[in-house]
């Protein structure tokens, strides 16, 4: 492999009031190769690459492109060197169309006047080039997650950029989704661009990278080829220990009780279609039940629907005898149902207020966080200080604005708040996405104690691992069905036959 | 004029009275979208336009010439949109009180500066207001002609304005990054834009458009500086960038509306229909609330309206 630098960054410093995010880091990217950035939540990775890419402005250290030493103060400095970036939390403008979007900010050959032709021959390049299907007079809003991203990509590669960033690609997307992206990937790499990827998945990592380089705490602690390690090595040096799965142990259920019933439940989409086509089904005490199937199944909108965020057309859900479905978000997680939702940042936070008020949210009235009218914050702030001891959430302190959290610790805080209260009943929307091994490792642990202290779990998850590894029973959705449960106390699970009933192709008998 | 509403007459007046109540309107409106498109809600706007009307008919009265006039109240505006772009955007103030506060102030200094030039004579002095401009041969046409083509130099500027917007808005860089900016600007700043130039730059635009909309009041409509000449004409315009749901094209339509409404009672009071005045004068003012009512539930405001931008 030809070792031609393209960029070098040297000892980059980054601090957030005393938050080290990066102390001295040295990293390089060869041309025409994919190097992972791996690390645990919060060790860094975003905050060097937003530095690389000019959003962030560094403490000291020096940056080189091409040999040359550069001064990359706003992202316009860095796409004019050749480096794009495609952001963890996307940044597409919702109300304007692919092809806007596109060009949104690039001088126009037609000086101030728009030129869409131009563009629009372009786009349609790009799309042919590299199999980014998308349809250009789209709106943002009316696209998918995966075609978004693809949307992000294509912005990129507009500007004819040499080096991109992918800051967790695929956290939000489905499987197949993976596989064309990595395709696209490999495509970029013929041509002799250079990739740097961030993904907490390690096989991920293991399967598309050149090069992977380790860091922690905001210093780097490991570089390796990906011919020289493991998936098992990489895991160990992001969080510095042995990383074990977390398994399910049977239960010897005998007697089954249910505690979450749906009944005949049906409900719509954003956009007006019929998501949940009358489904039944119940999540007993001391179980978890995990939901498998591909996005867009109607697993939003059932969790929508069961935490009271969307209305039913008809339908009942019970919760240990009480009628749920019509009652308010506020009286469904006041009669014990914690809500770990899909979308934590639109739904699950407000990140414009400080991060010990987030921890108390959904409970902030109730003693002993308020006496009558009044908020006791001594006591929400001792509460908030222990969640984010227990659940390691890395923060400067519990009064930074919640915005300023990492990803992966965004999730941490929804979970910490809401496996605190000890719900009877929890609904999981793909709880672990975007978070560290190590973490995973956590919730996974957290989710299974709830549940072994009787609390009935419904996770919906697009990795299959996390359904396999963790559920006692599993429910396949498509298209607004259930195509069928298996109960695991009584079969072995042919993964065969789950992706077909996963892919709508066979269907079972539900009892 | 003791014509009835039944007349032809009536119609044609009552129309071309639509279009020149509608022109200080549709101007500050067309302002107003720009501001707002890019995430700035100008509440100084009334300000603006009362300082406006008054900077014009000041420089009027000494020198005698009305577009000098037309100009220095537009560069009264833009001053006032640079220091609403000063205080919200890159002291990131809160919009509602920057923009209250600087109608209050614009306000106040319109007052007192008219004070201090002309005193307070109980006659109010007058200049020679702008006369309308007949377009040749176009305004002969019957019924359209005195409508259309006999209005205030002003007026045809408005109109003009209209599709000018509407191109700038849709179909130049700068637009698309007004847009941008205005929904979303943590996206337009990590493609390159910068999201401060872009808010400055709009509210300069709403801020020189406001001032030429109060200009309107004193160099054209009237020929005199009252203290009540604005009339609240500037909280219209806010309501009518929501009915307009921020597209030029609409304003047009809405200033129009509302120059009607306008135009009712100033016709009615003229004919047999005995209402006291005032009714006719709260009108536009009740019809602001019930479109507010109608529409606004569903507006699609530009997600980023009222959030100062900061970057880490
Ligand atoms: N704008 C900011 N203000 C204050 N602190 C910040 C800001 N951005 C990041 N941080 C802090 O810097 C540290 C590193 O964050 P960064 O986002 O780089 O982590 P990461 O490695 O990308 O984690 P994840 O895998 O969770 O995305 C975190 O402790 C975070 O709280
Ligand atoms: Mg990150």
């Amino acid at each position: 492999m030809e070792k031609e630098k393209i960029i070098e960054m040297r000892n980059i410093r980054k601090t957030f009031l005393n938050n080290v995010a990066n102390n001295n880091i040295n990293f390089v990217v060869y041309k025409g190769e994919i190097v992972s950035l791996l690390g645990e939540n919060g060790a860094g990775k975003t905050t060097l690459m937003k530095i690389l890419y000019g959003m962030y402005t560094k403490d000291s250290g020096e940056i080189f492109v091409n040999g040359r030493k550069v001064e990359i103060n706003s992202p316009k400095d860095a796409i004019a060197l050749g480096i794009g970036m495609v952001h963890q939390h996307f940044t597409l403008v919702r109300t304007l169309t692919v092809l806007e979007n596109v060009i949104l900010g690039l001088p126009s050959p037609k000086g101030i006047n728009l030129d869409f032709d131009y563009a629009r021959k372009r786009l349609e390049e790009i799309i042919q080039r590299y199999g980014l299907v998308v349809n250009p007079d789209a709106k943002i809003w009316q696209l998918s997650v995966g075609e978004r991203q693809r949307v992000e990509i294509i912005k990129a590669l507009y500007r004819n950029i040499n080096v991109l960033i992918l800051d967790e690609p695929t956290a939000v997307l489905t499987p197949q989704e993976v596989e064309e992206l990595f395709k696209t990937l490999r495509i970029f790499k013929k041509e002799g661009k250079s990739i740097v990827f961030i993904s907490h998945k390690l096989e991920e990592v293991m399967e598309i990278s050149d090069r992977i380089v380790i860091l922690r705490n905001g210093v780097v602690t490991g570089e390796r080829r990906k011919e020289e390690t493991n998936a098992r090595e990489l895991a160990r040096l992001m969080v510095g220990r042995e990383v074990i799965e977390v398994l399910r142990e049977k239960t010897s259920v005998t007697k089954r009780s249910p505690l979450l019933k749906v009944k005949e439940l049906k409900a719509l989409n954003d956009k007006n279609l019929v998501a949940l086509k009358g489904i039944s089904f119940s999540v007993n005490k001391g179980e978890i039940l995990g939901v498998a199937g591909v996005a867009g199944n109607g697993q939003r909108e059932l969790e929508d629907v069961i935490c009271g965020v969307r209305k039913p057309i008809s339908g009942h859900i019970f919760l240990d005898n009480d009628e749920i479905s019509g009652k308010s978000p506020k009286e469904i997680i006041r009669l014990g149902v914690g809500r770990i939702p899909e979308d934590r940042m639109e739904s699950g936070l407000i990140l414009d207020l400080p991060l010990y008020e987030n921890l108390v949210i959904e409970f902030y009235d109730k003693p002993p966080f308020s006496k009558g009218m009044l908020i006791d914050y001594k006591n929400i702030k001792r509460f908030a200080q222990k969640l984010i001891k227990e659940y390691r959430i890395k923060t400067a302190s519990i009064d930074v604005k919640t915005r300023t959290l990492s990803g992966g610790n965004l999730q941490k805080v929804i979970l910490a708040r809401v496996l605190s209260q000890s719900p009877k009943f929890i609904i999981a929307s793909q709880p672990t996405r975007g978070l560290d091994v190590g973490a995973m490792e956590y919730i996974h642990e957290k989710l299974l104690e709830a549940r072994n202290n009787g609390a009935g779990v419904l996770l919906i998850s697009e990795d299959l691992h996390e359904v396999l590894n963790l559920s006692d029973r599993i429910m396949v959705m498509y298209e607004g069905e259930i195509m069928g449960i298996i109960d695991r106390s009584k079969e072995k699970v042919d993964i065969e036959e789950l992706g077909l009933m996963m892919a709508g192709a066979k269907r079972r008998k539900v009892s | 004029m003791n014509t009835g509403f039944w007349t032809l007459t009536f119609w044609v007046g009552f129309l071309a009275a639509t279009v020149r109540m509608a022109t200080p309107l549709i101007i500050a409106t067309l302002g107003e979208t720009f501001a707002e498109r890019s995430g700035v809600l100008n509440l100084g706007i009334e300000g603006m336009m009362i300082f406006g009307a008054l900077a014009g008919f000041l420089t009027t009265y000494f020198t005698k010439s009305l577009w000098l006039g037309v100009l220095v109240a537009t560069l009264s505006g833009i001053a006032f949109g640079w220091l609403m772009a000063f205080l919200t955007v890159t002291l990131t103030l809160s919009q509602h009180v920057s923009g209250l506060g600087i109608t209050i102030f614009a306000s106040g200094l319109a007052y007192y500066t008219y004070r201090a030039a002309i005193g307070s004579p109980t006659v109010p002095p007058t200049i020679k207001a702008f006369s309308t401009l007949k377009i040749p041969l176009l305004w002969k046409i019957p019924i359209i002609g005195p409508i259309l083509f006999d209005q205030y130099a002003i007026t045809y500027i408005g109109i003009l304005l209209v599709p000018l917007a509407g191109y700038l808005i849709y179909k130049t860089t700068f637009g698309l990054s007004l847009r941008a900016v205005g929904e979303n600007p943590e996206a337009a700043d990590a493609m390159g834009i910068n999201v401060y130039r872009i808010r400055y730059t709009a509210l300069i635009i709403a801020g020189g458009l406001a001032g030429l909309s109060g200009a309107f009041f004193t160099l054209a409509e009237f020929n005199m500086f009252l203290y009540d000449i604005v009339a609240g004409r500037g909280w219209v315009a806010i309501a009518l960038v929501i009915f307009a749901n921020w597209i030029p094209s609409k304003v047009l339509w809405g200033a129009l509306f509302f120059g009607s409404i306008d135009a009712i009672g100033l016709r009615l009071q003229g004919t047999a229909i005995k209402v006291p005045f005032q009714v006719y004068l709260m009108l536009p003012y009740i019809f602001t609330i019930i479109v507010l009512i109608l529409i606004a539930r569903n507006a699609s405001y530009p997600s980023a309206l009222l959030k100062p931008y900061r970057r880490e």
